[in-house]
């Protein structure tokens, strides 16, 4: 053999093997932390089975052989052993501890930004019953969300509305949509396909109509696709309106002059140093924040004169206006 | 069949005749019922009031399988959907399992377990029952007025600004009925620590006791919270004040972390004393005592103390800090130490035990097979990477079902069953019993087991409508909840039956060794002719009546 198996690898191996006659339980793969997910999920169902089946065999062992009017040692029944106790309870222990860092690290990997970073990142906006899902440089899709496959995708959501949960099975990932802050997803497809998208958080009388497909394409379908769509216009382009329409450049743009109100060429992602002291991140949430609430962290040698524009956009124009501001570079 | 009645402690003489005074016929009058302060006859009534709400929310229950064994919405229309699983979820939650065993078989036995003649505050008892039914009444006027959509969690801000739907008389029905659950739990407390006959210690008594004072202790310390959270809910819907709407300043998480505060601690109220009543049943049907008493006694209390500290798990995917969920899964795991610790500790009870598999210990068998089930899918749910997948999903509602029903249900059935004699002073007939208890667990395996598999699958809750892929699933579910119907329905029959028609039981038709046994079947008003003295510890049985053969 030219490579041993690690014992970490061996295990890997053994679930995956041990979930193949299963198959049909388990939804489609789409992702290496979807086949990550399986494997865990397999570890805690033998385990399961095995407590589960020892348990009951012993109640029915014990109960049989130990029926009322059976011939049966009954002599001195123990009414304790510190030994099987010490046992019975370090074994949960440790059990408790394996499964506490298997699933601990599954899901920091899902807070955490793989290495070269996301490929795109899309927004999407939940409401009442329906996705509505934005990609800065193509169009809007309703219901659908298109991605490439092996390209790490970032989702940027928020809910014009109640709570909603966008939920694909298929990527064993799922994360609360809720109105008045930003949550985020990311993935990385390994095939393509349509997969089924739910709402996974009740949301009032259609919930279960809240769906969606998440379409995986080749990166050059992918490609061909958001072109094609951006014919009709793109997010940002809905921004750049956006932003002339509410009259923003009076202040923000180049004819502002930075005097009154900083430029937003290239300040997204950026620190900036606000008035109150220390520094905010120019972030979605952070960007949100100062359009509907602009006197909460006004940036640092700036008069708070700028008007909330609260009441005056929807979340999805909000998108619209963030992907905008996400697409200006310094010149 | 093995009649219990022809069992050779139960002296033939005394079990032809109840005693000539007890508590049932000291009087009959409407008046003698609803102005008690027995103990015993407000149990009853708590017996009579939650079977009505159980029935009500498991008709819920049907309909709902019922729309889900074809995957179109067909059956009822997507609004009377949410509704109906709203129902069966505060109806069940706040009107069956809270009170289940703490108010009728807490109510009941916990007195003559102690030896004493009443609980500490019988006025304060009634009073109990009075905001029950006053809660329970304001939310079935909800029902009335078109029900509510908005689940039993009421997460806002769905609650407070969308949802056109009774969601004041149902909040306000579940707050009036929470004082229920904490003058309930309060008088518990007082009466554990002051009414405890002479030479009755606490390491001597009854596992149930403890196991109800660990949940008094849930029901007096975490109810405030639930009312605090569902008045600032009634404030924002009502009057528009900003505690959870973002759009006027609030944060809908807080609702959540506030609500599971005592939801969380709430499932240990209908988990806890089905462990109790377990306790005494393998105890009592095993002939003797419980493996590693003490270790019991205090996992009752850990689990108590624990079910504060991990609320948060409900919230993995909600939008709370990633480290927060590392803190609060690792506190999860901590909760599960001695729930596995007693389900073994009952195993090894059985072990050089003198088994008899009565009806009580048939459902005391079954909890221990579906709570070890409910628990260790507990495990997948408090780990971070795999909730994610799993929450909202189908794999949840299977869970707290195994936990709540398989657990709690089963536990509530089988002490019933046990405690039914000394109840009624009546028999029912075993081999009915047997087959309820039997049916129950084959039932709810076929209900729930496949929903474990759906959930995993990927079907969410609360969906009135499904992909055709998990249809073989649903029916299966559906076939096993009919069955389930049937378990319950069936003892409603024959109990009834038995209260009045039954065989003499006799005072200890079990040969169990609580003081609840050592007063005639059914208990004089006041339980015992001369007050009890305990000198041996719990569960402690005479060789000469332990029957070695």
């Amino acid at each position: 053999m030219k490579d041993m198996l690690s014992p970490w690898q061996a295990l890997w191996e053994l679930l995956r093997w041990a979930k193949r006659p299963f198959a049909a339980l388990f939804p489609p793969v789409l992702s290496e932390h979807a086949d990550g997910v399986d494997s865990f999920y397999m570890f805690l169902v033998g385990m399961s089975t095995f407590f589960s089946l020892l348990i009951a065999g012993l109640i029915v062992f014990f109960a049989v052989r130990y029926a009322r009017g059976r011939k049966a040692d009954r002599t001195r029944p123990p009414e304790s052993n510190l030994v099987l106790e010490i046992v019975w309870s370090t074994v949960p222990l440790v059990l408790s501890v394996v499964i506490f860092f298997w699933g601990a690290r599954l899901y920091l990997r899902l807070f955490t930004e793989p290495l070269g970073g996301y490929g795109e990142v899309v927004y999407v906006v939940g409401k009442q019953w329906m996705w509505k899902v934005q990609h800065p440089q193509g169009p809007m899709e309703i219901g659908a969300l298109h991605a490439p496959m092996g390209i790490p995708i970032r989702l940027v959501m928020t809910s014009q509305d109640v709570i909603h949960d966008f939920s694909i099975p298929a990527l064993r990932i799922k994360r609360d949509v809720v109105p008045g802050r930003y949550t985020s997803l990311w993935f990385q497809a390994t095939r393509t396909g349509e997969f089924p998208i739910y709402c996974s958080e009740y949301c009032g009388t259609l919930h279960s109509q809240m769906l969606g497909k998440l379409v995986i394409q080749s990166p050059a379908a992918y490609a061909a696709w958001l072109a094609q769509g951006a014919a009709a216009g793109t997010a940002i382009q809905a921004g750049e309106r956006l932003f002339t329409s509410l009259g923003c450049g009076g202040c923000h743009g180049a004819e502002g002059g930075a005097i009154r109100a900083p430029q937003l060429a290239g300040i997204f992602g950026r620190p900036v140093p606000l008035q109150s002291d220390g520094f905010a991140t120019a972030d979605e949430a952070y960007l949100r924040e100062s359009i509907l609430f602009p006197g909460r962290k006004v940036v640092a040698g700036y008069a708070p004169v700028m008007p909330t524009f609260a009441g005056q956009i929807n979340e999805e124009q909000m998108v619209e206006l963030i992907a905008y501001l996400r697409s200006l570079r310094l010149p | 069949m093995n009649n219990i009645a022809s069992m050779p402690a139960s002296p033939p003489a005394e079990a032809a005749r109840l005693p000539a005074r007890h508590y049932l016929n000291e009087a009959h009058t409407l008046r003698s019922w609803f102005l008690t302060t027995d103990h015993k006859r407000i149990a009853l009534l708590f017996l009579a009031s939650i079977t009505v709400f159980f029935l009500i929310a498991g008709v819920a229950a049907l309909l709902m399988r019922l729309e889900l064994l074809t995957p179109e919405g067909d059956l009822v229309q997507a609004e009377t959907y949410n509704r109906l699983f709203t129902l069966h979820g505060v109806l069940m939650v706040w009107f069956f399992l809270i009170p289940s065993i703490p108010t009728v078989l807490g109510n009941f036995a916990i007195p003559m377990m102690l030896g004493a003649r009443d609980l500490a505050f019988p006025r304060l008892n009634l009073i109990s029952w009075y905001l029950f039914v006053g809660g329970g009444t304001l939310t079935l006027y909800s029902l009335i007025k078109g029900g509510v959509d908005t689940g039993w969690t009421f997460y806002t801000p769905y609650s407070t600004l969308y949802s056109n739907s009774a969601v004041l008389s149902t909040v306000a029905g579940v707050f009036v009925s929470g004082f229920s659950s904490i003058l309930t739990g309060l008088n518990f407390i007082v009466t554990i620590h002051t009414l405890r006959a002479r030479g009755l210690t606490w390491f001597r008594l009854p596992l149930f006791i403890w196991s109800m004072y660990a949940t008094s202790l849930i029901l007096v310390l975490a109810t405030p919270v639930l009312a605090i959270t569902l008045l600032l809910l009634a404030m924002e819907r009502f009057f528009g004040f900003g505690f959870f709407d973002p759009r006027l300043g609030g944060d809908p998480l807080l609702f959540q972390h506030l609500f599971w505060f005592y939801s969380h601690p709430a499932v240990y109220i209908m988990i806890l004393p089905g462990m109790g009543v377990v306790s005494e049943l393998v105890a009592a049907f095993s002939r003797r005592r419980v493996f590693g008493y003490k270790v019991v006694a205090f996992s009752s209390l850990a689990i108590a103390v624990y079910g504060f500290l991990v609320w948060g798990h409900h919230m993995f995917v909600a939008g709370q800090s990633p480290y927060a969920g590392l803190v609060f899964s690792a506190l999860s795991y901590l909760v599960a130490i001695p729930s596995a610790i007693k389900v073994f500790n009952w195993t090894a009870t059985l072990y050089k035990g003198d088994i008899s598999l009565d009806t009580p210990m048939l459902y005391a068998l079954g909890f221990i097979g579906l709570f070890t089930i409910g628990g260790l899918t507990g495990l997948f749910l408090a780990a971070l990477g795999l909730d994610v997948h799993l929450t909202d999903t189908y794999f949840v509602v299977a869970h707290f079902h195994f936990i709540m029903v398989g657990g709690m249900v089963m536990g509530y059935l089988g002490g019933i069953h046990y405690w039914w004699p000394k109840i009624s002073g009546r028999l029912y007939t075993e081999w009915m019993g047997r087959f309820s208890a039997i049916t129950a667990f084959v039932g709810f395996n076929l209900t729930f087991l496949p929903q474990f598999l759906a959930g995993y699958l990927g079907m969410p809750r609360r969906y009135w409508a499904y992909a055709p892929e998990y249809q073989v699933l649903n029916v299966m579910s559906t076939l096993g909840a009919s069955i389930l119907g049937v378990a319950y329905a069936f003892p409603l029959i024959y109990l009834t039956w038995s209260f009045w028609k039954g065989q003499v039981a006799g005072p200890n038709p079990w040969e169990a060794t609580g003081l609840e046994w050592r007063t005639p079947s059914p208990p004089p008003t006041h339980n015992f002719e001369t007050p009890p003295r305990v000198t041996g510890e719990a569960y402690e049985r005479s060789h000469a009546a332990r029957g070695e053969a």
